[in-house]
């Protein structure tokens, strides 16, 4: 084993991003998985400097208010599952990072619908967006589902009224058998353990497609041909 | 309880009556609570707010094309 010289020339950032460090291990996976991540997915289109002239508007805002929204979702999630029911139901703190917990939940869900009309009015899956507007539309309706294993998931009256009826509503789809929202054990896992992770990966692949695709142009934009498409298909000029 | 509190507690505590059944509107074969029909409210006026009240963009970072 050799020990790189730190005072050598480092290779040319263009050549890492072709391939690997040496020629002759450009055909390794792990070469091969770098090449095409970096070539999917270039740095300097995750995180742009600037944003295109159109994006100037409030409309805009509610996707990044329900990222933010989701951060404090999780962070109190942390606190409350640390702490456990009997704290949040009877200490002050806890029933104020319950409130906590509840009121990012609000602003999640009402930031998320806010910009969901937006992209709908602006057909949003214009020009190849087609899988960030799937990726969002998936992400709210499994939103729904960790939201509502959360109300189950209280320990309080609120949670076995609201299991006691949706039981019945669940059951005549057939789906009771494997998703019991009587078993608080489940629903509890399903909420702090499966969904969150379902979210939290739909949200990020959401955000990469923003960040690969662009943000759609309105439809009055210059610079844009009839079908949505930016006029510099690589979106790189538009995006940059 | 400390005296803000009383003073916010009672404030919203009468604007919004949380100890008693909730009111409900019937409209054919929607029901829905009054609470969700002002967040459905709440969320259109933001919306077109969003649409119509202009962006300020920070001098000499007014984007790019």
């Amino acid at each position: 084993m050799t020990i790189a010289d730190p005072k050598a020339p480092r290779p040319d950032q263009a050549d890492l991003d072709k391939a690997a460090d040496r020629p002759e291990d450009a055909d390794q996976w792990t070469a091969r998985i770098r090449t095409t991540a970096v070539e999917a997915l270039p740095p300097q289109r995750m995180l742009p400097d600037r944003q295109p002239a159109y994006v100037a508007s409030w409309i805009y805002v509610f996707g990044v208010v329900t990222i933010s929204a989701l951060c404090v979702v999780i962070a109190t999630g942390f606190v409350l599952a640390v702490f456990g029911p009997n704290w949040w139901h009877v200490s002050s703190t806890g029933l104020f990072v319950n409130s906590l917990h509840l009121w990012s939940v609000e602003v999640f869900f009402f930031a998320m619908v806010v910009h969901l009309w937006g992209k709908f009015f602006m057909a949003a899956w214009r020009g190849k967006r087609k899988a960030t507007w799937i990726t969002g539309v998936v992400s709210f309706l499994v939103s729904v589902g960790a939201a509502f294993t959360g109300y189950l998931s209280q320990q309080n009256f609120d949670s076995q009224w609201i299991s006691t009826q949706a039981k019945d509503g669940i059951n005549s789809t057939g789906a009771g058998a494997i998703f019991n929202v009587t078993n608080f054990g489940q629903m509890l896992m399903w909420h702090i353990v499966l969904l969150p992770l379902c979210v939290v990966a739909l949200v990020g692949v959401h955000v990469l497609m923003v960040r690969l695709r662009g943000v759609v142009t309105p439809f009055a934009a210059r610079n844009e041909t009839p079908g949505g498409e930016p006029a510099d298909t690589t979106g790189a000029e538009v995006q940059a | 309880m400390p005296a803000i509190a009383l003073v916010f507690g009672t404030v919203f505590g009468a604007l919004i009556d949380l100890n008693k059944p909730g009111n409900y509107i019937h409209w054919g074969f929607i029901q829905m609570s009054y609470g969700n029909l002002i967040v459905i409210i709440l969320m259109v006026i933001v919306f077109f707010a969003a649409i119509l009240i202009p962006f300020k963009s920070p001098k000499g970072k007014e984007g790019d094309r």
